[in-house]
């Protein structure tokens, strides 16, 4: 299923390292890893607990800064020794979604607004963003819970309104960390169905871990990581 | 959207509460002020009131409130005759206790000559007095009404008029009765002794003595000439209206004022400290909220904001309550709170300051949260 892709990668990180602590206690969740993604790839992350999957993902997220080796994010390399780019929150608004493991959605605000906090960020003005934020809930089958408080949503519709969110600003990467793990199977499906969409669509480089073999087909490709290094 | 204001919404109810514990504090705070302000002003009316601009009393007393002061009966007709002096009047000054309906009291007796200054600058009910024994003006808050019958020494006073506000120094309500009525007020409550002596007419005493002499100046006239004047006598000192008011304020009341004055900065101390604690806990509960908007992209400017509007909108609705609070219940505090316009700004400036100040603990805490703790479970 793997496209031959002639473009450049959109994420394309080299050998990189991370490790946690020192001495006694120094963790390395991250050894030498190098991955490319494509424009329009739907890629899984694999592997067992504590393998490095979520690390993965954090740093290529600029949440976490690698212990060593570079990241090139849409053609710009934005680690190389160490951050190349002042403001890393602003390069997350333009170009990354995430889907968090659990769903993180602010539990102040209903639904829609979660969804449209980012587009108020990234500058959209009110009634485009809550337009935009509607549109993208009731595709994700979650419109009729729009006026809801996250406190009030089972975990699959949270699930779906924190990929609503992750998808508001069409980002070109959109990182998942177990994003159909609340989901039931029927839903999993939906769900890849739509990201596969959305990476189609929007020329989009997905990157998703996780445990799920029910959905392993949809994916162009598979990385499989143990104790921090990639397995081919 | 406002992030601060939809946050506080989903935890109204907390944010109210907390905002009504701030307003009790503030509420002392501004009582404390007013309180303040009540005793300066509760020492000054009586010095006031009488529309004076010149002071007569014993020579080497500061009389006749913060020191006693005695000087001969006669002494108003001299000051009267002095060079711009249009009214001059004896005023004696005590502190008595009676008994009223059951219950004692204790009432400062002002006596002054009727017709002439140190009356009772403005009756709010009844008349002034009008014959020249037992009859007495006096303030609301000694509980009479008019027409009230009050013992005082050996005779019982028919009460004929009210005043409002005319208190002591000491908190004390005022009653005005003629100077004659007061002289013999002040024989008979003297001590036994000195008083046998006054009535033999042995030791220099007399019962024509009176506490002060008081002057109004003319406008083309200097209150400081007539007091050097009233000095030339060596029996006599003289003061200004002005110089009275400063020996009240710094001599008789200075204690009071300093202790309350202290009490206040402390107050207001443990409401900043209270403040700067209530909005680091605010941040500490939303970290993970800081960490997610982090992660999703939010500038440190929407997140200082989220803190900042929050803090400051928690100190006006904490202060705007207190204000309330405490002018609802000021009248019902046994002496007088004085709440001035200005004090509210002040202590509202002041509020807003701790809490621009205190929301920078939180702001600092914010802009260090790690945008993973979002993620973590
Ligand atoms: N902040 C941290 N400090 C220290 N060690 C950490 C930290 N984060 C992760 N680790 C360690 O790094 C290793 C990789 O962790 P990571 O969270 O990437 O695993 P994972 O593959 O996502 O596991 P899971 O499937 O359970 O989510 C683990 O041994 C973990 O204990
Ligand atoms: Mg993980």
């Amino acid at each position: 299923m793997a496209d031959p892709a002639p473009q450049s990668p959109l994420v394309h990180i080299r050998n990189v390292s991370k490790h946690f602590g020192e001495g006694e206690t120094r963790v390395d969740a991250l050894r030498n890893v190098s991955i490319e993604v494509y424009p329009g790839q739907v890629v899984a992350l694999l592997g067992p607990s504590g393998s490095g999957k979520t690390t993965l993902l954090n740093v290529i997220g600029c949440i976490l800064e690698p212990s060593s080796g570079w990241v090139k994010l849409d053609n710009e390399i934005v680690y190389d020794g160490r951050w190349l780019r002042s403001d890393l929150r602003r390069l997350r608004l333009e170009k990354i979604g995430f889907i968090f493991q659990f769903h993180n959605l602010l539990p102040f605000l209903n639904s829609i607004d979660n969804v449209a906090v980012v587009l108020n960020l990234a500058g959209y003005d009110a009634e485009e963003a809550k337009r935009r934020a509607g549109e993208l809930l009731d595709y994700l089958e979650v419109g009729h819970r729009k006026d809801a408080m996250p406190a009030k949503l089972s975990g699959g519709e949270a699930q779906r309104v924190a990929i609503a969110r992750a998808l508001a600003n069409r980002p070109r990467i959109i990182l998942a960390d177990e994003p159909t793990a609340a989901l039931d199977s029927q839903r999993a499906g939906i769900v890849m169905d739509l990201l596969r969409k959305v990476a189609a669509e929007q020329q989009a480089a997905i990157l998703a871990v996780t445990h799920d073999e029910k959905i392993f087909n949809r994916f162009d490709h598979i990385f499989h990581l143990r104790d921090g290094r990639l397995e081919t | 959207m406002n992030l601060a204001y939809r946050d506080l919404r989903h935890n109204l109810g907390r944010f109210l509460l907390t905002c009504f514990g701030l307003s009790l504090l503030l509420g002392v705070v501004l009582s404390m002020i007013g309180i303040y302000r009540g005793l300066v002003e509760d020492a000054l009316t009586l010095v006031r009131s009488p529309a004076v601009d010149v002071w007569v009393v014993e020579s080497g007393t500061r009389g006749p409130f913060a020191e006693s002061s005695r000087i001969p009966g006669d002494t108003r007709e001299a000051i009267a005759r002095l060079q711009g002096v249009i009214a001059a009047g004896s005023v004696n000054y005590q502190s008595v206790e009676t008994l009223h309906q059951g219950a004692k009291r204790r009432l400062y007796v002002v006596g002054y000559e009727p017709g002439r200054p140190g009356g009772p600058d403005r009756v709010v009910s009844g008349r002034t007095i009008g014959r020249s024994h037992y009859e007495m003006v006096a303030d609301r808050r000694a509980g009479f009404a008019v027409g009230d019958r009050v013992p005082l020494g050996r005779n019982t006073f028919t009460v004929v008029g009210l005043t409002d506000g005319q208190v002591a120094s000491g908190g004390d309500p005022a009653i005005f009765i003629t100077l004659l009525d007061s002289q013999e007020l002040q024989f008979e409550l003297a001590p036994p002794a000195a008083r046998r002596e006054i009535a033999r007419g042995n030791g220099g005493g007399t019962t024509d003595t009176v506490n002060a002499v008081i002057a109004r100046v003319s406008p083309n006239a200097s209150p400081e000439s007539v007091t050097l004047a009233a000095q030339r006598w060596k029996h006599l000192a003289a003061m200004t209206q002005a110089e009275q008011e400063i020996v009240l304020t710094q001599s008789v009341v200075e204690r009071a004022r300093k202790q309350i004055g202290l009490f206040t900065a402390i107050l207001l101390v443990v409401s900043a400290v209270i403040i700067a604690l209530i909005l680091y806990t605010m941040t500490m509960d939303k970290i993970r909220e800081i960490a997610t908007l982090k992660l999703i992209g939010a500038p440190d400017r929407t997140i200082i904001g989220l803190i900042m509007q929050q803090a400051l909108a928690m100190g006006m609705i904490g202060f705007g309550f207190g204000a309330l609070l405490i002018t609802a219940v000021k009248d019902f505090f046994p002496r007088r709170v004085v709440l001035q316009p200005e004090d509210g700004l002040a202590l509202a400036a002041a509020v807003l300051l701790v809490c621009i100040l205190s929301s920078g603990l939180g702001v600092r805490l914010a802009l260090k949260v790690d945008p993973a703790t979002a993620l973590g479970g």
